[in-house]
């Protein structure tokens, strides 16, 4: 089984951002893999351990990603490769996964790609599916729990975590899946494996490398662009504390307070 | 089928869920710029009943493919058919309300349209000639105004309550269009095989109310008094990614950045401290309660009525005070 899992390098999830000229900064905090994406290296892994095979990382970013990948090697992914190139810049999330789907066809005897179901940055959780399309492969998104592949068949069995409930299905290989928290504990990278990952080198592939049209990615190829980003407005809300000599009494004024609100 | 703006209204088991028709209000929302009327699209099997509450809710005229193969939402047979009628008919936008299936099903499609999708929007307004989306980004942290200038039509999904229910106008009727299905079953890789639906777990999605517990509830059994002020508030009952994390609630209640994201009219934190990646998931909320023993938890910045004190006092009150209250 081969297996790619596609990671995403964001800023960490308590950073502070500001935004200069609808440019998002975070100042001296740490950039770390996409925290959803953590399940989906680590998924490939586990599938990789249980059947055999290669996982690989692929990561679309600036050179900075090249550290996120680094720690796929540290945890034990058998490959990575970084896909930059500046004329990526401004891609929307189906100019990236249009250029994902060139990256996995060119790794080539994929039989299935692994990602987080979103990425928190933008937040779209959209590039699982155009993957999928782009592919012509099936797609399966929200995955909690992989029931069972047969490598032979080349079939996969499935849980969905859907808004009434899980959806067990299943489908046909080669698949794109995108994986949610509880499919699994991410593993944190040995001492060996970060001494081996410093060392290793990161192929990097740019549009030229991946046989990409010009003009179908990167400003030039978005669909969506987003001319405005701006902190959210903060809420004027001075909190009010309910005071009272028993829990009695404060939840009376409480009850008070939100049947007033109409919002009881 | 002439109509600029669509609405793919999301239904499982052939009921719409229940957000679904928010859709449709943010689609009157742009009836005054891009002018005509709305168009519902409705994909499943035995949907009759959601095409005539399409209608009520004030859709003008419906699309409608019923059949056996739509039975449960697969991006097999939804996409072929999607991207068909939608290519065929080149409507500006298609609105949808923000979900898994939804999404989905303009990610998957976008391809084939070779368009853009926006999804979780809370705001709409039109700039020249264009769809122009507010949606919270890095977690809520952020505002974004998005748009498609150019590539039709816009496929865009709402955020559940960010847009009102629409009133229902009872028995409003107008012109059905049948279509037919795309692919045949054997076409199909994807095979639905079961929905396993876990005990107690309650839909977060369009809760009104929420009732949250997080650190301070000490444990499993420190959920009960949380769920019995759910019980009588008839709300849903939320957690931090701490109380998850420990393994005192399942996942399907977190709320949070590596959880649900919600905006209820109310929300009540109990021992929650209120952790940045905690509020991402319910800053939104209409009115924020916080109860929590330290005065100096973050959560008191975002809460607009605060008790500092202990939750195991003070939610039991709460609910014997909304039983009398609410006569239950």
């Amino acid at each position: 089984m081969n297996i790619v899992a596609c990671i995403k390098q964001v800023p960490d999830t308590a950073a502070k951002l500001q935004v200069v000229d609808s440019h998002v900064t975070w100042g001296d905090s740490p950039l770390i893999v996409n925290p959803w994406d953590e399940y989906a290296y680590e998924e490939a892994l586990l599938l990789k351990e249980k059947f055999g095979g290669k996982a690989t990382a692929i990561s679309m970013g600036p050179e900075t990603a090249l550290e996120a990948l680094k720690t796929c090697l540290a945890v034990g992914c058998d490959e990575a490769y970084l896909i930059s190139d500046p004329a990526l810049k401004g891609s929307d999330a189906s100019a990236t996964a249009y250029t994902l789907a060139k990256a996995v066809q060119k790794l080539g005897d994929v039989d299935l790609v692994l990602l987080g179901k979103q990425a928190v940055d933008g937040d779209t959780g959209l590039t699982a599916a155009m993957l999928g399309r782009y592919l012509g492969w099936t797609v399966l998104t929200q995955v909690i729990k992989i029931v069972e592949i047969d490598p032979n068949a080349k079939t996969i069995k499935v849980e969905r975590f859907m808004e009434e409930g899980r959806q067990v299905c299943s489908a046909k290989l080669p698949a794109v899946v995108s994986v949610i928290k509880g499919i699994n504990e991410p593993r944190y990278p040995s001492f060996m494996g970060i001494r081996k990952a410093a060392k290793a080198t990161i192929p990097q592939w740019g549009v030229a490398d991946l046989g990409i049209e010009p003009g179908k990615v990167g400003k030039a190829g978005a669909c969506v662009v987003w001319p405005e980003i701006y902190p959210m407005p903060v809420k004027e809300t001075k909190v009010e504390l309910i005071e009272g000599s028993s829990p009695q009494e404060i939840a009376a004024k409480l009850a008070d307070k939100l049947i007033a609100e109409k919002v009881i | 089928m002439t109509n600029k703006i669509w609405v793919y209204i999301d239904q499982f088991k052939g009921e719409a869920t229940p957000s679904a028709w928010e859709a449709l209000t943010a689609a009157k929302t742009l009836t005054k710029d891009l002018g005509g009327g709305v168009t519902a699209l409705v994909f499943g099997a035995d949907v009759g009943k959601v095409v005539q509450q399409a209608f009520e809710f004030g859709a003008d005229e419906v699309v409608v493919c019923d059949d056996p193969s739509l039975k449960d939402f697969r991006l097999e047979p939804y996409g072929a058919l999607f991207a068909k009628v939608v290519g065929e008919a080149k409507p500006e936008v298609v609105l949808g309300i923000a979900g898994t299936r939804t999404r989905d099903l303009f990610a998957y499609a976008s391809v084939d349209l070779k368009t853009g999708v926006i999804v979780d929007a809370t705001g709409l307004t039109v700039k020249d000639g264009a769809v122009q989306v507010t949606r919270p980004v890095y977690a809520g942290k952020l505002l974004c105004n998005e748009l498609c200038p150019t590539a039709r039509p816009q496929l865009i999904t709402v955020r559940v309550r960010a847009f009102a229910h629409p009133e229902a106008q009872p028995g409003k009727s107008g012109n059905v269009t049948k279509v037919s299905a795309v692919l045949s079953e054997d076409a199909l890789s994807t095979k639905v095989l079961d929905y396993v639906v876990e005990e107690g777990q309650v839909s977060l999605d369009g809760a009104a109310i929420i009732v949250s517990g997080g650190r301070g509830v000490n444990g499993p059994e420190g959920f009960e008094p949380i769920r019995q002020l759910a019980k009588v508030l008839g709300g849903a009952v939320g957690a931090s990614r701490a109380a998850v994390d420990a393994g005192w609630i399942p996942y399907a209640h977190q709320v949070g950045q590596t959880g649900k994201v919600v905006s209820p009219d109310l929300y009540i934190a109990c021992g929650i401290s209120g952790a940045v990646q905690h509020q991402a998931g319910m800053r939104t909320s209409k009115v924020i309660v916080a109860i929590n023993k330290d005065k100096d938890a973050p959560i008191f910045n975002l809460a607009k009525y605060g008790v500092v004190g202990d939750l195991f006092e003070i939610v039991p009150a709460l609910t014997e005070e909304f039983k009398k209250r609410l006569g239950k």
